[in-house]
């Protein structure tokens, strides 16, 4: 079960075709997704994931980014990774390579390019 | 009787010869036994420091690589003799940092563990050796350390901290360091409480991570982490492994962090994380966020002004060893004893190991299913199939009508009460309908209880 380590997994959502009428709708966002410390566990052990967000009419931030890591990368157990609208206890969420509290937390607005790190907090020694 | 002067001052040659020996016997006995620290099993005032007010020659002579760096000096050195360091938990992270301490020439070191070496701690618990195997501990480190430098100031503590000795004892050091997760907010609010910093690591698997809590206006580990984690979250190294260079490298930093802090030239890693992950030879450094003014223990208006119960905070035992679950009732589990008569009597069943295959590898009963935990959770179609067809074979043998029998089995009998509860889900709907029980204790039970034979680890 952590045999796949190092595997980068590609993502990639075509945007839907726009009805003509649609409004003007936030461009993609494609963001480096990344899991460590126990918690590439939920994601079949994988560590590293570049997706891209596919283009909606509000820009991507991070309360919608943990939804849509459960519908799409997140298939069992989303209690281990989720509680409530924010991450479990015990998770430390990295923006950027800075603590996410830095940033605004849920509300932080992803920009494209961004790197993401969700850590689990390490008990051994 | 010139004859018997000479003989009268041969004798008396070799009685001093005697008498010279025995006095070198007890001075090496002496010396032996002071080099031996008592063993403590409750926290006593120390007595104060003796402060060096300069260095011996064979100081100079001892530090003289350290004391070229113009960061450490002979300022820093003496302040390192002036310094106390508690190391909570004798490790894979305790060994490496005692190690570094004492041979840079730390004053004093106390020693806290509550555990005896194991056979299972060699790999990365490198101050303990084969001969200590049931020594505690903390006596093994402080004789190792005292072999390494005599000079230091051991202590060793065989006891549990806690909310009654925490402040006592960590109040006597000025920096800390600590492991697993009752302990250490435990720990972080004595700190806080104490004023002390806490220089604190932790490794799993392939990672480690480090910070320094509590100091010059860096967070608390309350700070970051308000609320505990879930405690079916937390996997420790009896569980999850653990490659003993790993916290060979963190204790590694822990020690050389808490000898910046204690010569005098300060940590700069307060108000960071480092992460080291060593399967991708990756080293990083995470700001952190600063100190929280809402913060239970560090903040303005903190609610936590004294220790408090902290197993009942994190809702699990305060020590490494494993937690057990209690998911099912009575009758949906068997002992390892009934189990071992349904084989002897060829009862006709199936045994599912749902642990992952790198612990099969290890060893496994050779009529068992393996199946992991997580393959069951998530449904996984091919093992599906495998155990309906093991099924579907096992109602064709038995001849009445009875649901066919499955028992689970995992190392201690926590994931296969996981598992049953699954399978229970899947019984009469994705398989055919199947009587589940897990077997209680696991594989060490079957190793402890019915065969001896069968490899602990
Ligand atoms: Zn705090």
């Amino acid at each position: 079960m952590v045999t796949a380590h190092r595997l980068n997994t590609y993502f990639r959502f075509t945007p839907p075709s726009l009805p003509a009428c649609a409004k003007k709708m936030a461009a993609p966002v494609a963001v480096h997704l990344e899991f460590g410390g126990g918690a590439e566990l939920l994601f079949d052990g994988v560590k590293e994931h570049h997706v891209t967000l596919p283009s909606q009419p509000e820009p991507w931030d991070m309360k919608q980014l943990l939804v849509w890591i459960q519908r799409n990368l997140l298939k069992e157990r989303p209690e281990l990774f989720v509680q409530g609208d924010s991450v479990r206890p015990g998770i430390l969420v990295l923006i950027n390579d800075a603590d996410w509290e830095l940033k605004g937390e849920l509300d932080y607005q992803l920009q494209d390019q961004d790197n993401v790190v969700f850590i689990s907090t390490l008990h051994g020694g | 009787m010139a004859q018997e002067a000479g003989s009268l001052k041969a004798q008396l040659k070799e009685k001093e010869k005697e008498i010279a020996a025995l006095k070198n016997k007890l001075a090496q006995l002496e010396k032996s036994h002071a080099s031996v620290p008592e063993l403590q099993d409750k926290v006593t005032p120390l007595s104060p420091l003796t402060t060096k007010p300069a260095l011996s020659n064979e100081d100079i002579m001892r530090y003289s690589r350290q004391l070229l760096l113009p960061e450490l000096g002979v300022k820093g050195q003496l302040n390192l003799s002036r310094t106390s360091v508690l190391i909570v938990g004798c490790g894979g992270l305790g060994c490496p940092l005692a190690q570094y301490l004492a041979a840079a020439g730390i004053g004093r070191l106390g020693l806290l563990d509550y555990d005896e070496v194991e056979l299972s701690n060699l790999h990365r618990q490198v101050l303990h050796g084969e001969e200590n195997q049931g020594q505690a501990k903390a006596l093994s480190a402080a004789r190792a350390v005292k072999r390494l430098n005599s000079t230091v100031e051991c202590i060793p503590y065989h006891l549990q901290l806690s909310p009654e000795n925490a402040v006592q004892l960590i109040q006597q050091y000025p920096n800390s360091y600590i492991y697993n997760v009752p302990t250490r907010y435990l720990v972080n609010d004595a700190c806080v409480l104490s004023g002390k910093p806490l220089v604190s690591a932790s490794a799993l698997r392939m990672e480690g991570q480090l910070t320094v809590y509590n100091y010059r206006g860096s967070p608390c580990y309350r700070c970051l982490y308000p609320v505990p984690p879930p405690p079916e979250t937390v996997t420790n190294c009896s569980d999850g492994g653990v490659l003993g260079v790993v916290p060979g490298i963190m204790g590694c930093f822990q020690a050389l962090e808490v000898l910046k802090i204690a010569s005098g030239q300060g940590s700069s890693c307060g108000q960071q994380l480092l992460m080291f992950d060593a399967q991708g030879f990756r080293f990083r450094s995470i700001r952190l966020r600063p100190k929280q003014a809402d913060c239970a223990v560090c903040g303005e208006s903190p609610s936590v002004t004294q220790l408090i119960d902290y197993e009942a905070f994190c809702g699990s035992a305060a020590t490494d060893k494993c937690r057990k679950l209690n998911l099912l009732s009575k009758d949906q589990r068997i002992t390892v004893q009934e189990y071992k008569s349904v084989v002897d009597n060829s009862g006709p069943h199936i045994l599912v190991d749902v642990r992952p295959t790198v612990e099969v590898d290890i060893c496994h009963l050779p009529f068992s299913l393996n199946i992991p935990l997580s393959s069951l959770e998530q449904r996984k179609s091919e093992d599906i199939r495998l155990l309906q067809q093991r099924i579907i074979q096992l109602k064709q043998q038995m001849a009445d009508d009875h649901q066919p029998p499955v028992y689970v089995i995992c190392k201690l009998g926590n994931d296969s009460q996981k598992a049953v509860q699954v399978l229970e889900k899947m019984s009469g709907s994705e398989l055919d309908s199947i009587t589940v029980k897990d077997v209680c204790g696991g594989l060490m039970a079957w190793a402890t209880k019915i065969d001896p034979a069968f490899p602990q680890y």
